[in-house]
């Protein structure tokens, strides 16, 4: 078999298919099938919805209507680092509004932005489960909690 | 040292953020460079209930608590603790009531206070290990069913032990599977529900971290007794730990013959899936989860048809909570009548509350049912942080309430809460002192829920936007005279005509705080004062002359140019409250207490 044209097939491409074939065949297959494949791509394009709709026979305005559904699914692309600031109950009687506010002050960005350097998205979430640990945030899955205004730039700085 | 020890190093989700990770294998390491590993082993655990004072470890058998374990502190550990037998006292919890360092769990409320059944593995045993679990009674229970006892029976035990649904609305176990059992039909499915959307609870997490296996068992269990052969976890996405315990779990548990078929030598078969939510708090609701496994939106649709009947793909399909689960276990090893020894008449067994916000003592708790809120709160949470005035404990999420002082003495179960207007609901306990806001409490709530309506009923949809409007204008000072009628009149006609949970219990945080916190809501509306001084708007910042040593500081970092005065022309210094934008700098950097916020 010719070597040269493998190199050609997008890597991405190849695991998107593993991800179909391995739940193609399995009941309600949808929301797998478009959490694998956010996970390769880090959001959903539109070339990449359309490829799923073939592949799983589902009408693409029905994928769509499950995208805009889950707050999980993102349509446009994020920066390298996401930070989840948790504004859960227990977060926000302990001040995770602040930690909101220093955060947009210092990445010069809203909840759902993304840094112009691509560096970090902002999202805002409820609850994290770390809750005993708050105010938190999570960077990456990676839990930081009992934060103060202070410890952000520091916790920042980790993360390229 | 002769003795064997064991140290229980917390690796949950709180501590693991802690830096639990690395202490491990330090800890591991220095064991052996000091020559102890033959009498010294070392477990990373689950949530040890514990976690702000993280990172935790525990010293077997004599059940020594360290906390705020850092890498740097392994190596006193070892050499003072284990080597001389002498604790290491800066990393000993501090008893807020003697101001005194404590080391056994024995004598540290928190611990000594709660009755452990589910939690009894979670923070003790090494999730990722099948012989753990087993070692511990684990999967006794099914063989106890399998070999013993018919499905009948099984279901009779649990209907006996007065189990009720930890999920939010108390539903007694054994009747549900009755229903699901009573529905002819070639297939069956059981669900359990880890959604765990209530913003302060993590309790179901930490289960699931801490010790998968009971959950598969309780599912085991409950699979046979019904007649299911196929069963899913639904757990939300948030929680990559706890989905990968779970998995791991899963493939132990297939190996060692307690799923998959002819399961333990009987006819019996069960297959177990695990299914990672997307973010949508309404695919809690049993119905909306079960769209979602099926791959549409998360939308709740009408019951009847109840799941019992036509659930997942349309077959009778029975859906329980995480921590109902896990009890089931000890009701088949101990029996039913064991399990009714604790809890109330009507609330049996213990339930796992998330201790949280103003508390000292922030983490999980275990009680037996009817245990008052004081001794939750004050015994095992030990008070109030910096000695500040208790105010409100918010139970049971968006959809419960906030209760005052004078209800603390309420033992807490199904009904009393409920009547109270509260609910047990998943159990999230937070803690507000006298600088929370009420009215911005019931707004954050009104906001969650207004955010999370999946949209399919207009009461819900277009209601929790109007009465969160009039939350907000309130918070900043706009209120009406007449927005508590309207807010009191919408409240009802949302809880009445919504078509699920989440919209029928939306209202419930603004009637609990209307009831409770009115004088609250009129001092924002009468007098444009939060008396909480929490809302911005109403803040007013002013400086005290007399106090006041003329430094400039808060002048230069006021982002707002607002305040003036001059040292040389003795000019005092004052805030233009016109331009003032509330951010409270200038207090925060006065260093002579002369400004004061009212
Ligand atoms: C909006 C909404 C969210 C819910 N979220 C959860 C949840 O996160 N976990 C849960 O176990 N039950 C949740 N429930 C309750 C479930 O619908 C269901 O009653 C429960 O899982 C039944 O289990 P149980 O009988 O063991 O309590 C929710 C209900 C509603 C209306
Ligand atoms: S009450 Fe709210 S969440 Fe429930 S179905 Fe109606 S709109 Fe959806
Ligand atoms: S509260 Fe903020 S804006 Fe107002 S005077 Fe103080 S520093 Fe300036
Ligand atoms: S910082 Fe305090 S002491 Fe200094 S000028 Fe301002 S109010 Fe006066
Ligand atoms: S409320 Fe923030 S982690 Fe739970
Ligand atoms: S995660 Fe360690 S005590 Fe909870």
């Amino acid at each position: 078999m010719c070597t040269a044209c493998e190199e050609l097939v997008d890597p991405k491409q190849i695991q998107l298919e593993e991800i179909i074939n391995k739940h193609k065949h399995q009941n309600g297959p949808l929301i797998p099938v478009l959490q694998g494949a956010q996970e390769v791509y880090g959001y959903l394009p539109a070339h990449v919805l359309k490829h799923i709709s073939k592949a799983l026979r589902i009408p693409l305005a029905r994928i769509y209507g499950v995208v805009t559904f889950y707050a999980q699914f993102r349509l446009t692309p994020v920066g390298r680092n996401l930070i989840n600031i948790c504004l859960g109950t227990a977060c926000h009687v302990r001040g995770g509004a602040k930690i909101v506010e220093t955060l947009e002050k210092e990445l010069k960005i809203s909840d759902g932005g993304t840094t112009e350097d691509r560096r970090f998205t902002l999202e805002v979430v409820a609850c994290i489960g770390a809750c005993g640990l708050a105010p938190v945030i999570s960077i990456n899955n990676e839990v930081h909690g009992r934060l103060v205004p202070e410890s952000i730039a520091g916790i920042l700085a980790k993360y390229e | 040292m002769a003795e064997n020890q064991r140290i229980l190093v917390c690796a949950g989700t709180g501590c693991a953020s802690s830096g639990a990770l690395p202490i491990i294998d330090i800890l591991k390491e220095e064991i052996k460079r000091q020559g102890l590993e033959e009498t010294v082993s070392v477990v990373g655990t689950g949530c040890q209930g514990f976690c702000e004072k993280g990172p935790t470890l525990v010293i077997e058998p004599q059940h020594i608590l360290y906390t705020r374990v850092t890498k740097e502190d392994v190596e006193e550990i070892v050499s003072q603790e284990l080597i001389k037998g002498e604790r290491v006292e800066r990393l000993l919890l501090i008893d807020q009531t003697t101001q005194k360092p404590v080391s056994l769990m024995s004598d540290i409320n928190f611990f000594s206070k709660q009755h452990r059944i589910v939690l009894h593995n979670c923070g003790v045993i090494d999730p990722q290990k099948i012989t753990d679990y087993t070692e511990r009674d684990g999967y006794k229970g099914i063989q106890k069913a399998l070999k013993e006892m018919s499905p009948e029976e099984v279901m009779e035990e649990v209907k006996k032990s007065g189990l009720r649904g930890r999920g939010g609305a108390g539903f007694p176990t054994g009747l549900k599977w009755g229903f699901c059992r009573q529905t002819p039909s070639d297939k069956k499915y059981i669900i359990c529900n880890a959604d765990e959307g209530d913003p302060g609870a993590f309790m179901d997490r930490s289960v699931l971290e801490g010790d998968p296996h009971s959950v598969i068992e309780g599912m085991l269990i409950g699979a046979y007794a019904i007649g299911a052969d196929e069963g899913y976890v639904y757990c939300r996405a948030e929680y990559p730990l706890a989905i990968k315990h779970l998995e791991i779990a899963i493939k132990q548990a297939e190996e060692a013959g307690y799923l998959g078929d002819n399961i333990l030598g009987s006819s019996f078969n069960f297959r177990l899936n695990v299914f990672a939510g997307a973010g949508a708090f309404v695919c809690g609701e049993e119905t909306a989860l079960m769209a979602s496994i099926e791959g549409k939106r998360g939308m709740p649709r009408v019951r009847p048809p109840f799941p019992a009947v036509s659930g997942l793909w349309g077959k009778p399909t029975n859906i329980n909570n995480v921590e109902t689960w896990s009890n089931i276990p000890h009701i088949l090893r101990n029996g039913a009548e064991w399990y009714t020894q604790f809890g109330t008449e009507k609330s049996k067994g213990t339930k796992i509350f998330a201790l949280t916000g103003k508390v000292n003592n922030t983490g999980l708790v275990e009680v037996p049912m009817g245990t008052t809120l004081r001794e939750i709160i004050f015994d095992i949470g030990d008070g109030i942080q910096g000695g500040k005035k208790f105010k409100a404990v918010q139970i049971g999420g968006p959809s419960g309430g906030c209760l005052p002082e004078d209800m603390l003495d309420l033992a807490v179960d199904y009904d009393t809460l409920t009547q109270a207007g509260a609910m047990v609901g998943s159990g999230g306990l937070v803690i507000m002192d006298e600088t929370t806001c009420m009215v911005d409490i019931a707004r954050y709530f009104l906001n969650f829920s207004k955010k999370e309506s999946c949209g399919k009923c207009t009461p819900c949809r277009e209601g929790t936007t109007r009465m969160y409007e009039i939350l907000d204008r309130i918070t900043k000072g706009e209120g009406k005279e007449e927005d508590l009628d309207t807010l009191e009149n919408l409240a009802y006609t949302i809880k009445e005509t919504s078509l699920c949970g989440l919209g029928q219990f939306a209202p419930s945080p603004i009637l609990a705080t209307l009831k409770y916190f009115r004088h609250e809501y009129e001092a924002h509306i009468h007098d444009h004062k939060c008396p909480a001084h929490n809302c911005t708007a109403l803040l007013s910042y002013t400086i005290d002359t007399e106090k006041c040593k003329m430094c400039s500081l808060c002048a230069k970092n006021c982002p707002a140019n607002c305040i003036s005065g001059d040292k040389k022309t003795n000019t005092p210094y004052v805030i233009d409250e016109d331009k003032c934008i509330k951010c409270g700098t200038c207090m925060d950097k006065c260093k002579f207490g002369a400004i004061s916020r009212a």
